[in-house]
């Protein structure tokens, strides 16, 4: 369609081959940047560990750094203190790169409805998948995880995401 | 009321200094007034009867709002609000709020060579909130006052560095207080939510 | 032939410019310890001076809880310190059962008491786990958080949950022990015993390890005293207070264990204090499964008889209570362990303070009445005014909860003593002197807790 940036090839049969090949090559090597604060920390060590593995889907290596990594891992109530900090690590990463909200707080602000806490980070970033609970169980992680690798596969390679220019400059 | 070994020793040595005291469910309170705390926060430390070698907990209390909350109803049109009131009754009663003052800074001493515990209670007026710092006795007094100076707004007379710790530098207001709400964010970036 | 040399000019070390550098550590930083903030001036590799900023992880626990009832409070203290929930549960409970002056049954004393020290199990193989993890043990991690599952399990069969479990109430607790919780408690501590002795085997004689720990972030004993600080840093430095000595509460009083006390307070004596706790913890657990008291009340022989518990509900409300009366419900796995059978076991004698059994809820309306009185908006569990302090002992030192009590539904001001609060102010001392590789295993063995320190 006329105009539109975003889509700018019509999809032919090698472009949606290609994209899904580096779909299929993305989703396997998933490197995560587990930002992470609070008492879900606890259950992502336990995804991450021997007992609910996750290095069986190719996500097994934390990248400590944005600027090596691809998915940012929210792992814990963020308070607005923490607020401009997870936003310059989220700004950091280079595309593409994708969000999982882990736990209620980072989705919805959880039961802290009070002065200090951020009610979802999807308020200050976009997020692609939420994993609700109190922590999550490790089956939960892993079921966030396979729809994040879903994600990954379905999108086009030259992502559906406005550019960064397109971003309100919040720093 | 009965009182314990520990408050007769504070009463005999600060007869002027000491305005209350009691021992509700076993701890022995001394309700102390502002000027002497930093001398009877001395004795307590090196008089070898107490030898009070740890400032466990210095927290502060707002009794502002004490026995005037109304219980809200759910239903918030339906007007009803319960007075509290206790229901299980009690043979030795506390004698309530310290003093008629607003604030209330609170101090917990154990001493590891005798094994017991003493709580002071300094009252602290809303218009001249300062109190002295503990610093030269306790340097682990430094972050504990700066928690109640971020949370309540006490000053402390002699501190080095009294800055907020809890929250951010941009916050205004101390959350603790009862007349701020619970949920006035005041975000740094995002909005208001 | 002789090479050409070429002579480099000596400079005068004088001459050479220095400064020293400020190093910004966090708060987002690999430690999985939590968010933290050190900033460091470093003169080459020694840090000179140091300033720790904390509060990214403040959630208001003191304001919430003067917003939710009693009860309403316990799910926020599970989230204090979040590796040993249990150990916060059982401090806020008993502050407020001491406040009120009320006593639980002996058997929910033995219980909480099993539970702690499972917990505080799990905390010091978390705290040890991570801090080796840093040090480039990643082997040891995998082991002891294969232990941390096999416990976790076992919380989770009596509690529901694994890592939040909101599992004492004012009163008593949640439900009993399942019958059959001795035989996979042997096994969790069969398997984390190995763990124990195969980290000990990797660790304690392991030459990079024992370089790196000792001699690193001493403090010594009267220091400790005086920042406040208690647990296993300060038994590491010498002097012997525990809580569960000192002060007992519970059935600590009745249960054999030791105390590890070590001597330098370095890194490597909070290391090995901490092994040694476990196998304590063990120890007083096994006991405690040795003495508690009978098991649940066996239910009157003549009419006792389980009925499914949908089907009980629906007799009672059509007013068949003859059908019901003196029967036992057979519940789903979330009220397992609650039953008329067991309360007794579980819960204080104090009508106003703890929930009745289900099968009184819809039976009988004097237990409708109770839970009326205990649920409604507006009632509730409603203490005499008053301030009470009781201290337990946490995984990192000495718990203490502040209550203030203005005799309504909701605390009036709840305070936490925070062990970990004590410490991390300690911090700037103990890093100072020391190198920037040093601060690895010194902030790794103060097992700082985010939730604890910031509330």
């Amino acid at each position: 369609m006329p105009g539109n940036d975003m889509q700018n090839e019509q999809p032919s049969y090698f472009t949606s081959r290609l994209d899904k090949a580096i779909g299929w090559a993305r989703k396997y090597s998933i490197f995560q940047y587990p930002f992470v604060t609070a008492c879900c920390g606890m259950e992502y060590m336990a995804t991450a560990c021997s007992h609910y593995d996750v290095d069986r889907f190719g996500a097994g290596l934390p990248r400590f750094s944005p600027r090596q990594a691809d998915v940012l891992f929210v792992v814990g109530t963020i308070s607005h203190k923490m607020a401009p900090v997870l936003k310059r690590i989220h700004d950091q990463m280079a595309e593409p790169n994708w969000v999982v909200a882990f736990g209620v707080c980072t989705c919805t602000g959880g039961f802290y409805d009070n002065y200090a806490t951020v009610m979802g980070i999807d308020t200050i970033m976009p997020v692609d998948v939420y994993i609700p609970g109190c922590p999550p169980r490790p089956e939960m992680v892993l079921d966030g995880l396979m729809k994040l690798q879903d994600k990954i596969q379905d999108q086009h390679t030259t992502g559906n995401r406005p550019a960064p220019e397109a971003r309100p400059d919040i720093l | 009321m009965k009182t314990s070994p520990l408050i007769e020793s504070v009463t005999d040595r600060f007869p002027d200094a000491v305005l209350a005291s009691h021992t509700y469910r076993g701890d022995a309170t001394v309700v102390l007034g502002r000027k002497s705390l930093l001398k009877v926060a001395q004795f307590l430390k090196e008089d070898p009867a107490f030898e009070m070698n740890f400032l466990m907990d210095l927290t502060a209390v707002d009794y502002s709002a004490f026995g005037k909350r109304a219980t809200p109803a759910f239903f918030a049109s339906s007007g009803v609000a319960v007075k509290p009131s206790p229901q299980i009754p009690d043979e030795d009663p506390w004698p309530g709020p310290p003093a008629e003052s607003r604030f209330a800074v609170v101090y917990h001493f154990f001493s590891t060579a005798h094994k017991h515990r003493l709580r002071l209670v300094v009252p602290v007026e809303e218009g001249d909130a300062e109190v002295d710092s503990l610093i030269p006795l306790w340097p682990g007094a430094n972050w504990l006052e700066r928690e109640v100076w971020d949370m309540f707004g006490i000053n402390f007379t002699g501190h080095p560095d009294l800055k907020r710790i809890l929250m951010y530098q941009e916050f205004e207001g101390h959350p603790l207080r009862k007349d701020y709400p619970v949920n006035r964010r005041q975000p740094l970036i995002g909005p208001v939510n | 032939m002789p090479m050409e040399t070429t002579q480099t000019p000596q400079s005068d070390p004088a001459e050479l410019e220095s400064r020293d550098m400020m190093l910004n550590i966090g708060p987002a930083h690999p430690a999985m310890h939590g968010i933290v903030r050190i900033v460091a001036k470093l003169e080459g590799e020694q840090i000179r001076e140091a300033e720790v900023e904390i509060g990214y992880l403040h959630r208001g626990f003191e304001k919430m809880s003067e917003v939710v009832d009693y009860n309403g409070v316990i799910p926020y203290t599970d989230r204090l310190n979040y590796v040993s929930p249990l150990i916060n549960n059982m401090g806020y409970c008993m502050t407020v059962e001491k406040l009120l002056g009320i006593e639980v049954p002996e058997r929910c004393h033995y219980v909480r008491v099993i539970l702690s020290e499972i917990s505080r199990i799990s905390d010091h193989l978390t705290c040890i786990g991570a801090s080796a993890m840093e040090l480039g043990a990643f082997t040891v991690f995998l082991y002891m958080i294969k232990a941390r599952e096999y416990l976790w399990e076992l919380v989770e069969q009596v509690t529901g949950a694994r890592l939040t479990v909101t599992y004492c109430r004012v009163g008593g607790v949640k439900a009993d022990l399942p019958d059959d919780f001795v035989e996979p408690c042997r096994k969790a501590f069969e398997e984390t015993r190995k763990v124990i002795a195969e980290s000990h085997g990797l660790l304690t004689r392991n030459r990079i390890f024992v370089d790196r720990m000792s001699g690193t972030g001493v403090i010594s004993s009267e220091d400790a005293i005086s920042y406040g600080i208690t647990g296993p840093f300060l038994r590491a430095t010498g002097t012997d207070y525990d809580v569960r000595k000192d002060c007992p509460y519970a059935v600590y009083d009745r249960l054999p264990f030791d105390v590890p006390v070590g001597s330098c307070g370095d890194n490597m004596d909070r290391y090995l204090v901490r092994m040694e706790e476990m196998e304590q913890s063990m120890r007083i657990v096994e006991a405690a499964l040795r003495d508690i008291p009978g098991g649940p009340v066996l239910v009157n022989p003549e009419t006792g008889r389980p009925i499914p518990a949908a089907e009980m509900v629906d007799l009672a409300k059509v007013g068949d209570i003859g059908a019901i009366s003196g029967g036992c419900a057979v519940t789903g796995p979330t009220l397992e362990g609650s039953g008329r059978a067991q309360h007794a076991s579980i819960a204080a004698d104090e009508k106003r303070v703890f929930m009745p059994p289900k099968e009184d809820t819809y039976g009988n309306i004097e237990g409708l009445m109770q839970q009326f009185k205990l649920v409604m908006f507006g009632h509730g569990i409603q203490p005499p005014q008053g301030e009470v302090y009781f201290p337990v002992e946490g995984a990192n030192g000495e718990l203490g909860f502040y209550l203030v009590s203005d005799g309504a539904r909701c605390a009036y001001r709840v305070r936490v003593r925070p062990p970990c609060f004590a410490i991390m102010s300690a911090l700037p001392k103990l890093l100072i002197g020391d190198m920037i590789a040093d601060m690895v295993p010194t902030f790794g063995s103060v097992n700082m807790i985010g939730g604890e320190l910031d509330r």
